[in-house]
């Protein structure tokens, strides 16, 4: 019964299903069409969560949990999209509004931007909050990329794939709270960055118009993603 | 049936949204039924009038001309409508925010221009520190993203309200649109 | 070392401290010295000298004698306490020893802030010298530690602070033997011991006064903590900001290291334990375990979610202990005298004495050490002597940037974990900020908004954007210059923060402003209904810079 045991059985939104031990919420949810929204989380790299969207209700507990860290477990019976939860994450990504500059309208991503889509599926159709309007460059010294902080939404998908997955580490974070921005090694432009390998993964796995190549005008930015799962099973297998 | 009184105000935007709203074509025919266009940068009429039942707002807040005019016609209007980005976000207008008034007044008034560059006193209206979007300035009733929204959505939005009911956003737009 | 030597230790301690008739205690802790008491040592030493009373009579820097806002502070063998010393009192002060005590510079010992008072923690404090380990033996110290080592198992030491009822001084108040005990339990080679010195709550000065003043007490405290839960190897995070604390650590790590308290095979033992001292770059969310552990790693000092917990993936993903300066501090003692005896003092929940910082507007600020369950009133008024210049109490807030602020009604509610959390503040690190009539509540509010906002590492959204916003909401009402909408808005962000935020700091940064709100509605409402600061301290456009 070595299997079995590393089986559960769970509740989602009053349905019954079975997960391995190891599956998260999120993934469980996934595999049944259980939409859960998610920002900063990408199949293929390690969860940090951050964005806070994925956060559901399990009984018998106060506490709100992050679906893409929190493991499956016996019995669990878990709630995704209860008013309170739709209240939350409407306000958390009216927040992420208000932080940057996002233009849609001339954004390089318009129509394929997570967050863009996101904000439509959440029905939000206006901002309550006061929006921050703050300065932000333009990092176009890449030779083939751009950054552009003003639609940064600082998930850190860039800096993870970069390390765990190209192996770079040419990104990383600099400053605390509302300062935070995505750098290029030690906060020097892209373009002279000796790290990166201009390799392309951060640009496809940014969720919003941050990263972009150059070239692409409004709306015309497509992310491929298919790489990362293939990248991710060739690791695994080679370990 | 007396008809229902339409208007529609053009504050800082680029008109796009009233251009999207002619292309309704021939529907419009089908809304000249059943409302009556009381104001608009379409029609001739020059005084904001009392009781408008359902006012559409293209464009951000971004001169004091703008916000004295929006809260005229909010007084004014029952329903208001805060009609595509610039009007719900800031949008492009907003874009300056960052940079302020003063460089934006010099890039526009002395660095651009080759004759008599000088920021002009009174004849065009004095900017705000920041362009905002119309909700920030008076209570909003209904929201349309879209840069611009699409004839099709400005049709269903005017043909619900007209029969009274709220209508499904966002099954029909998104910011940027 | 063998228990024997110890004593040997100590007794040539006493025999050699013995030698003098005299004693000047000088108090060279970090409030003190900042107020020249290192002159006063050596002025004092100087004139010992000029004397010819070097036999006889010496000076020996000692820690915080609690004091603060009188200091520097000087104490002799007697027990007569000098205060506001300056070095030009020195040849008065040598004659004294001969003709009785300079009344002038006298300060009573039997008022309360003494008498109240009940040293655990601080029992060393302003009576050894932190420099010299010999002072710490000689006063009992590391007993604990070999009878730990040589007496007991590691089960029967976590059964003592389990009996104990010891609970986390970092804030939260987790019961430490709990902890212990989930630590032991985890299976590992390899495991941690981390003493949290990150302190860094505005107006606290707990744990920097105890590393100051009795750096070997937080050893032997997680000597025996890493005896128990099986731990080899230790790391004390301790702010960069601390340079005299860092000094301090520093020198007792080699003292140990050196009578082989510390290093392999600790007391002829198969314990071994190595200390590293780690420095935090000035980040108030290292004080947060999870980010604490990352910055330790060489990594971004940011927190992550748990869980795991660090006692099941800590450093390096090894099981690892995280206690505070004081928990540890406590620990020596309830080995010395017994689980039991530690659970006498206290409330039925709360046992021991907790540290206070005493800090804003109070006649004694300084640094006091109390039994659980006393009253605030206590606190503020008798220990602390009141608030000064004939103005009224307004709140204690308690906690930091995680507490809140709590207003007159409930000054005669004992302190303890459970009182302060129903009341909507915590018993947080120690922290206790009085404040007065003159203060506006929604300013206060507003200044711990801004340094967690500031503090915020920006890795989750609610509390990166969350905290911007609140302050701006609060910056609008302090200018007069918010409208009723803006209140909902407030209660919606502080709902969102406390609820969604990933750490401590983002889940407890809306306290200040909740219980404001709570208990002091009165002053939101002139500020946002007739645009009015009641106390006077917000002008209209002050803030907004909208």
């Amino acid at each position: 019964m070595t299997v079995a045991a590393g089986i559960k059985t769970l509740k989602i939104d009053d349905r019954d299903f079975s997960a391995r031990a190891q599956e998260t919420i999120l993934d469980v949810a996934r595999q049944n069409g259980i939409f859960i929204p998610s920002l900063c989380e990408l199949k293929g790299l390690s969860e940090v969560g951050a964005c806070r969207l994925c956060l559901v209700e399990i009984k018998g507990s106060n506490r709100l949990f992050p679906a893409c860290v929190t493991p499956v477990e016996e019995g669990m019976e878990v709630t995704t999209n209860s008013e309170r939860l739709q209240r939350y994450r409407r306000s958390i990504l009216e927040l992420l509004f208000t932080e940057r500059n996002h233009v849609c309208s001339v954004c390089v991503s318009n129509g394929h931007c997570e967050m863009q889509t996101l904000a439509q599926k959440l029905e939000i159709t206006h901002v309550r909050f006061p929006y921050r309007y703050p300065k932000a460059e333009v990092d176009a010294s890449h030779q083939r990329f751009v950054v552009d902080h003003n639609r940064c939404i600082l998930c850190s998908r860039c800096v993870r794939v970069c390390d765990e997955i190209e192996g770079a580490h040419t990104w990383d974070l600099k400053g605390r709270g509302i300062h935070v921005r995505v750098i290029t090694d030690l906060d020097e432009p892209w373009g002279s960055s000796e790290t990166c390998t201009g390799c392309g993964k951060c640009v496809h796995v940014c969720p919003t118009g941050a990263l972009f190549e150059k070239g692409r005008s409004v709306a015309e930015m497509m992310k491929r993603r298919q790489f990362l799962p293939y990248l991710t099973l060739m690791r695994e297998d080679r370990e | 049936m007396s008809k229902l009184k339409l208007a529609t105000v053009w504050l800082d935007g680029c008109s796009g949204c009233h251009m999207s709203l002619l292309d309704l074509d021939e529907r419009l025919l089908a809304v000249a039924e059943k409302a009556e266009l009381v104001y608009s940068p379409l029609v001739d009429q020059k005084i904001f009038p009392n009781g408008v039942d359902i006012a559409l707002v293209e464009g951000a807040v971004s001169s004091e001309e703008d916000l004295d005019k929006i809260q005229m016609v909010r007084e004014r209007t029952k329903t208001l409508v805060s009609l595509g980005d610039c009007a719900v976000t800031a949008n492009v207008p907003g874009m300056r925010n960052p940079f302020g008034v003063r460089a934006v007044y010099a890039r526009a008034y002395r660095e651009n221009v080759t004759l008599e560059p000088g920021i002009p006193n009174d004849s065009v209206p004095r900017l705000l520190p920041c362009s905002r979007p119309v909700h920030e300035a008076v209570p909003i009733d209904v929201y349309v993203p879209g840069c611009p929204p699409s004839a099709d959505t400005i049709f269903y939005v005017i043909g619900e309200l007209l029969e009274g009911r709220p209508p499904e956003i966002c099954a029909k737009t998104r910011f940027g649109a | 070392m063998t228990p024997e030597e110890l004593i040997e230790i100590a007794e040539a301690e006493r025999e050699a401290q013995s030698e003098y008739a005299h004693t000047f205690n000088v108090c060279v802790a970090a409030g003190c010295l900042s107020c020249q008491s290192q002159s006063v040592k050596d002025a004092l030493d100087q004139e010992i000298k000029t004397h010819g009373l070097e036999h006889t009579c010496r000076t020996k820097g000692v820690g915080c004698m609690g004091l603060c806002s009188e200091g520097p502070l000087v104490s002799t063998e007697k027990g007569t306490l000098y205060k506001k010393v300056a070095a030009s009192d020195a040849p008065e002060l040598v004659e004294s020893v001969e003709v009785g005590p300079v009344s002038r510079l006298v300060c009573p010992t039997d008022m309360p802030f003494f008498q109240k008072q009940k040293k655990i923690v601080l029992e060393n404090s302003g009576v050894i010298d932190a420099e010299r380990m010999e002072d710490y033996v000689a006063a009992g110290g590391y007993s604990g530690l070999i009878q730990a080592l040589t007496e007991m198992t590691p089960a029967q030491v976590i059964e003592q602070v389990t009996r104990s009822g010891l609970r986390g001084r970092g804030g939260a108040g987790y019961p430490t033997g709990l902890k212990w005990s989930t630590v032991a339990k985890a299976q590992s080679t390899r495991k941690f011991a981390i003493c949290n010195a990150d302190e860094g709550d505005p107006g606290a000065f707990m744990d920097r006064s105890v590393l100051e003043s009795d750096p070997h007490r937080v050893l032997e405290g997680m000597l025996i903590a890493a005896y128990a839960v099986g731990a080899s190897e230790g790391f004390i995070y301790v702010r960069a900001e601390y340079p005299l604390a860092i000094k301090r650590l520093r020198t007792a790590i080699r003292q140990a290291e050196r009578l082989g308290l510390l290093g392999g095979n600790i007391c002829g033992t198969r314990f071994s334990f190595h200390i590293d001292l780690r420095l935090g770059a000035g980040a108030f969310v290292c004080g947060e375990e999870t980010a604490l552990i990352a910055s330790i790693e060489g990594r971004r000092g940011t927190p992550r979610p748990r869980p795991p917990y660090p006692a099941q993936a800590g450093v390096f993903d090894e099981p690892t202990l995280i206690n505070n300066v004081e928990t540890y501090a406590n620990v020596p003692m309830i080995i010395r005298n017994g689980g039991d005896w530690y659970a006498r003092i206290g409330t039925e929940k709360s046992k021991g004495t907790k540290v206070f910082a005493l800090a804003g507007r109070i006649q004694n600020t300084g640094l006091v050490e109390v039994p659980m369950g006393i009253t605030l009133r206590e606190i503020v008024f008798e220990i602390g002597g009141g608030i000064p210049d004939g103005r009224n109490f307004k709140a204690v807030q308690t906690g930091g940037p995680s507490g809140g602020c709590l207003p007159g009604q409930f000054l005669d509610m004992p302190v303890d974990y459970e009182s302060l959390a129903k009341a909507g503040s915590i018993m947080g690190s120690g922290g206790m900020i009085v404040i007065d009539d003159s203060a506006c509540m929604v300013d206060v509010a507003k200044y711990f908004m801004d340094f967690c906002m500031t503090e915020s590492c920006g890795k989750c959204i609610p509390c990166r954007v969350g905290t911007y916003q609140v302050h701006e909401l609060l910056k609008r009402i302090t200018g007069c210059e918010s409208t009723p909408q803006d209140m909902s808005m407030l209660q919606e962000l502080c709902d969102l923060l406390k609820t969604t935020s990933l750490c401590g700091l983002g889940q407890s940064s809306p306290n200040p402003v909740l219980s404001t709100l709570r208990y002091f509605a009165d002053e939101y409402k002139a500020h946002v209904e007739d645009h009015n600061c009641p106390a006077g301290v917000c002008g209209n456009g002050s803030g907004g810079a909208r």
